[in-house]
């Protein structure tokens, strides 16, 4: 089993750089294991945001003067990391949204609402979602009559693979899926699946709001044509998020957003675009949130993924061993810690999840209780809510040895 | 226990663990039902009212954290007995003093569920009951 001294980060010095650890929660070191919901936040990229309205604040693309070409500088140049972070070919398949839910929704919007989806087409997505993706493609049928259709999880939380085969026609034009479950952690094929959405002329669509924070990610290799994720939980700031779109998909999706900076030539009446991805950067964008991405960005290289990611898995499977061995305690999704990203959902017997996470509080755990924004994965593993820990590169063993703690505290309590 | 764990003082764990009201009613006149999504929350109350307007039995069924579950139990027993009027005035407030803790905004829903459920219960006769 995984030992703080073996494990693929030096968790001590990383802690050094988030100055929420130097503070305690009830009197008690805080141990944070909610990363799942967001992630917390680096000195650089604190800095880095400050930096920005501190020293060069202008608005970024038309100003005339040295702090606009240099706020457009940093601007840009977080886009050319980010887009070398997830390995586009080129920075113009990166577009800044506020969040993954609404990267999604201008995919949804873009070619589904008001795109080229007709009445009776199918969109392929799957129970494990987060709300984010499930609702947008809500309006789609709404609004076009679209028909949704949903691949099911087998006993051990994972896709059932064989469904696409039936689910996938020619009528099939959306096929939507996480890349790692919110929820479970299963981290899903999407290789494979956007594969098999070219094969019969639809697009694939990826939530990548867990993988891209913890797994490298290589949009060439998974194939896919959008995959949509946040900053926040990635270390970097509240309020940005990522449409990444192959250019050519993002050249035929209609804008959501009408405005400045998305335009080309404005009429009274009529309006032309200007180039991907600026015409889907319709207002003023937030430019300190993209500059303190680029530096979440830097700092996430710098640990290099490939570390982040084996880190993580150590982290799972211990955590996966010592939940798994206190009584009437449940956890939820793939038993292979490689098969899933560092998120454990669990229930126990004696207590609701918003007991054990009330109790865990009071020791200085923090933990996520409730439906995860995954009502439909609930109502399919048939509870009302799970507890939830998630880890993260500030995360090591003693975090699940003061969770089981806890765990221990709620045992007697309510048993 | 810690002081720190206020929230779990005997009086809420015993109603949760040993709810004197919990559990199917015969011959109920008035029954809701009230969900709170966002924790999986789901209570079910029904009223057994006299046609004097006393309230003569009160029980819930639902599942529910310790907060919620002990408030629809504390709240059942405060209603028995009284008259329809009485229970109409229940307020969040009083659901708070009952408990005896102070609650986070985000725990306080729990808490004012059972009171939800009560206010519609009042206002809506239970299936068949033909009254």
């Amino acid at each position: 089993m995984a030992r703080a001294s073996n494990l693929p980060l030096q968790v001590p010095s990383i802690k050094r750089d988030f100055p929420i650890f130097e503070r305690t929660i009830h009197d008690k070191p805080l141990v944070y294991l909610d990363s799942a919901a967001t992630s917390q936040k680096p000195r650089a990229v604190i800095d880095a945001e400050a930096d920005f309205y501190g020293r060069y604040n202008a608005n970024v693309h038309r100003a005339i003067y040295e702090l606009g070409e240099e706020a457009t500088r940093e601007y840009e140049g977080a886009r050319e990391r980010i887009a070398g972070f997830v390995r586009a070919k080129s920075p113009n398949e990166i577009v800044f949204t506020k969040s993954t839910t609404e990267a999604i929704n201008l995919v949804a919007y873009g070619i589904g609402v008001k795109g080229r989806i007709r009445e009776g087409d199918e969109i392929v997505g799957t129970v494990l979602e987060h709300h984010s993706n499930h609702v947008p493609w809500h309006f789609v049928k709404e609004h076009r009559g679209a028909v949704l259709k949903y691949v099911d999880i087998d006993d051990d939380g994972r896709l059932r693979m064989e469904a696409y085969d039936e689910l996938l026609t020619k009528r099939t034009k959306i096929v939507t899926v996480a890349h790692a479950s919110n929820v479970l952690g299963t981290i899903n094929d999407v290789r494979e699946i956007a594969k098999r959405a070219h094969e019969v002329g639809a697009v694939c669509v990826v939530d990548a709001a867990q993988s891209v924070p913890h797994l490298p990610v290589d949009v060439q290799a998974l194939g896919c044509d959008y995959l949509a994720f946040s900053g926040h939980k990635m270390l970097g700031p509240t309020g940005i998020g990522v449409l990444y779109g192959r250019e050519d998909v993002l050249a035929e999706t209609e804008p959501l957003l009408g405005g400045g900076e998305m335009i080309r030539e404005v009429h009274l009446g009529t309006s032309t675009w200007t180039d991907v991805p600026f015409r889907f950067e319709g207002g003023t964008p937030n430019i300190a949130g993209a500059i303190g991405l680029g530096a979440a960005v830097d700092y996430l290289a710098k640990l290099g993924m490939d570390a982040v990611r084996r880190h993580e898995i150590e982290l799972t499977a211990y955590a996966l061993e010592a939940l798994g061995g206190l009584d009437g305690v449940r956890v939820y999704g793939p038993r292979d810690a490689k098969a899933r990203s560092g998120v454990v959902s669990f229930t126990m017997e004696a207590a609701h999840p918003h007991d054990i996470a009330s109790i865990l509080d009071v020791e200085g755990v923090c933990i996520r209780s409730g439906h995860h924004c995954a009502q439909p994965l609930m109502e399919r593993l048939n509870v009302p809510a799970t507890a939830r820990a998630s880890f993260y590169v500030y995360n090591d063993i003693e975090d699940t040895d003061r969770l089981v703690a806890g765990l221990r505290k709620v045992h007697e309590v309510f048993a | 226990m810690a002081a720190s764990y206020a929230m779990y003082q005997e009086q809420i764990l015993e109603h949760y663990k040993k709810p004197r009201h919990r559990g199917p009613l015969e011959g109920a006149t008035h029954e809701a039902r009230e969900s709170n999504p966002l924790c999986g929350d789901d209570l079910t109350l029904r009223l057994r009212v006299e046609g004097s307007g006393r309230i003569e039995e009160a029980r819930f069924e639902g599942q529910g954290c310790a907060i919620s579950l002990a408030s629809a139990d504390m709240l059942a027993e405060r209603i028995v007995g009284k008259g329809v009027g009485e229970a109409e005035v229940v307020s969040p407030r009083d659901v708070q003093a009952m408990l005896g803790i102070p609650l986070s905004a985000v725990r306080e829903k729990c808490a004012v569920l059972a009171l939800d459920v009560l206010r519609q219960a009042l206002r809506r006769k239970a299936p068949g009951s033909g009254t």
